[in-house]
């Protein structure tokens, strides 16, 4: 390892191509450490986002007027307002309502922090999106497959979980697939409330080394490969919830 | 006119024992396309709620809420028009090289085809913020051509940051739109002699504008809701003017809930009907049948 360390230093002194989170230990460190964070926050939010657009789709199915004008709304809102207003919103906004609680050194601080509100915000973002594409894949399975479910007895919740929801998965992989990237996107926004993912890292890094634009390449690849390798387990993962005969 | 509202009456079913339907667009849901003014009034209330719980904690020897707000709106209205401003350029600005962009996606010479593909799908996967900041810092601030130095602000920088990754998708519309024509048209006009480039700006491209419409409306909605991401990078929109509106009422929290929701509520309005009038024009562009 040290070989390859003092190879980039090398290339620093003799091309001035400056790549410090490779040689330097102390922003490798950091770049890892954003890394994780943003790996770790795509994953919170992936999840939540996919259960927030699972309970809405059942929600939105309700029989009650009000269930799914409130689902409906919620959708509109999130769809229609920039994700990083709605971040600051709940962090800013919703953040300094709730009480503060003292940490164990005796000060003060707020009961959730920037990544508990960069999670929950984005979530719900997401989630706005999944909403929509759960129903979208609901309604794809004909009435008649529920037809048949009822018959058999099952109730509502039933026959959303082992009825409808396997098969509506398989038609919306796609949609989801696409929304879950941009997902993985937008998590940057969290830059804007200070979580030290991976962009916030990578600008702490430039402001202390003045190399921008080797970042910024940095940068552009990772979430590139980050990206690509989303796209390929869903890809994987379509193939696997494949049932030959559904869908096209 | 009557075939079309044969094909309407009677959906299409190619057996009887259909175990999945096509996937329908949320164009055909009458509750989705009815108005909602229930938006409206869960806005509203979130805004009363959130105004109401700052005016409660007010002390009385500062201004209200409502005072407040009045005094800075027209600020930031004229920061939310700058935003619009900004969106309405660089959609400009990427739909003029993405279409360029996505024509070369379908070019027949390999070359072309693959790196245009190729640079597609780098702005397309990478996240607008980075692109934003990719252009922030490494665009000079002034250019100088044969002496003259002509000045290059932070907002023009953004535009084209902004433009990076509208570019990117306004050539994968493009390509879809021109892969979802059925290759008879091509065919057909072969058979008429048209040449390749007659071919695609007589027949093909006049037909795929009405199919590129909505989700190139989607995209403007998108881009818009992004202009946002301005303020991180230090362009006075109307996100950094709500900074500074707090920042000049000494920094009030009570002000934070009122001011966001503001925003939001700007956003929301002038968005909301893209998106809605977006489904519309799908649902009536939507091949029936």
């Amino acid at each position: 390892m040290d070989i390859i360390y003092e190879w980039f230093r090398e290339l620093y002194q003799t091309t001035g191509i400056n790549l410090p989170f490779i040689y330097d230990s102390y922003d490798r460190g950091r770049l890892i450490d954003g890394f994780l964070t943003t790996v770790e926050l795509s994953f919170i939010c992936l999840f939540f986002s996919i259960v927030i657009g699972i309970i809405g789709a059942w929600l939105q199915g309700s029989s009650f007027t009000w269930t799914r004008r409130i689902v409906n709304g919620y959708i509109q809102l999130f769809r229609n307002t920039p994700p990083l207003v709605q971040l600051y919103f709940f962090y800013f906004a919703i953040g300094s309502m709730l009480p503060r609680v003292e940490t164990d050194w005796g000060g003060q601080a707020p009961m959730l922090g920037s990544f508990a509100w960069a999670v929950i915000s984005l979530s719900f973002f997401a989630g706005a999106f999944n909403v929509e594409i759960f129903r979208s894949g609901i309604e794809a399975v004909p009435k008649s497959t529920v037809e048949a479910a009822e018959s058999l007895g099952f109730s509502r919740f039933q026959i959303y979980r082992d009825v409808t929801l396997p098969l509506a998965i398989r038609v919306v992989l796609p949609s989801l697939n696409n929304n879950l990237v941009n997902l993985v996107k937008t998590t940057t926004l969290a830059y804007a409330i200070a979580v030290p993912e991976m962009l916030y890292e990578s600008a702490q890094i430039w402001s202390d080394n003045v190399n921008v634009p080797e970042m910024m390449i940095f940068l552009l690849i990772a979430y590139f490969v980050l990206v690509g390798i989303l796209v390929w387990g869903m890809n994987r993962w379509e193939r696997a919830l494949k049932i030959p005969g559904f869908g096209s | 006119m009557t075939q079309r509202s044969r094909s309407h009456d009677a959906p299409p079913k190619k057996t009887d024992m259909a175990v999945m339907l096509p996937v329908k667009r949320k164009a055909h849901d009458p509750f989705r396309l009815k108005l909602t003014p229930w938006h409206g009034v869960f806005l509203a209330l979130v805004c009363i709620f959130t105004t109401s719980y700052g005016y409660a904690t007010t002390a009385p020897e500062v201004d209200s809420i409502r005072t407040v707000m009045l005094r800075w709106m027209p600020l930031l209205l004229e920061g939310f028009l700058f935003n619009i401003l900004i969106s309405i350029l660089s959609m400009a600005v990427g739909t003029a090289v993405g279409t360029i962009l996505g024509l070369a996606q379908i070019s027949l010479m390999p070359p072309i085809r693959h790196s245009s593909w190729f640079v597609t799908q780098f702005f397309r996967n990478a996240p607008w913020l980075v692109l934003l900041f990719f252009a922030m810092y490494l665009l000079p601030f002034e250019f100088t051509i044969a002496g003259a130095t002509i000045p290059f602000p932070d907002w023009i920088k953004a535009i084209i940051g902004l433009s990076l990754p509208v570019m990117a998708n306004v050539s994968e519309i493009v390509r879809g739109a021109v892969l979802s024509l059925p290759s008879g048209q091509w065919e057909a006009a072969e058979s008429l002699a048209y040449t390749r480039r007659q071919t695609l700006w007589l027949i093909i491209l006049p037909q795929c504008v009405k199919r590129m419409l909505p989700p190139w409306m989607n995209l403007y909605s998108i881009l818009t809701m992004a202009t946002v991401l301005a303020s991180i990078v230090g362009v006075s929109e109307v996100m950094t003017l709500a900074g500074r509106v707090l920042a000049a009422e000494d920094g009030r929290t009570d002000l934070l809930a009122p001011l966001y929701s503001f925003v939001l509520f700007l956003f929301f309005v002038y968005c909301y009907p893209i998106a809605r009038w977006t489904v519309y024009l799908e649902s009536k562009f939507a091949v029936k049948g």
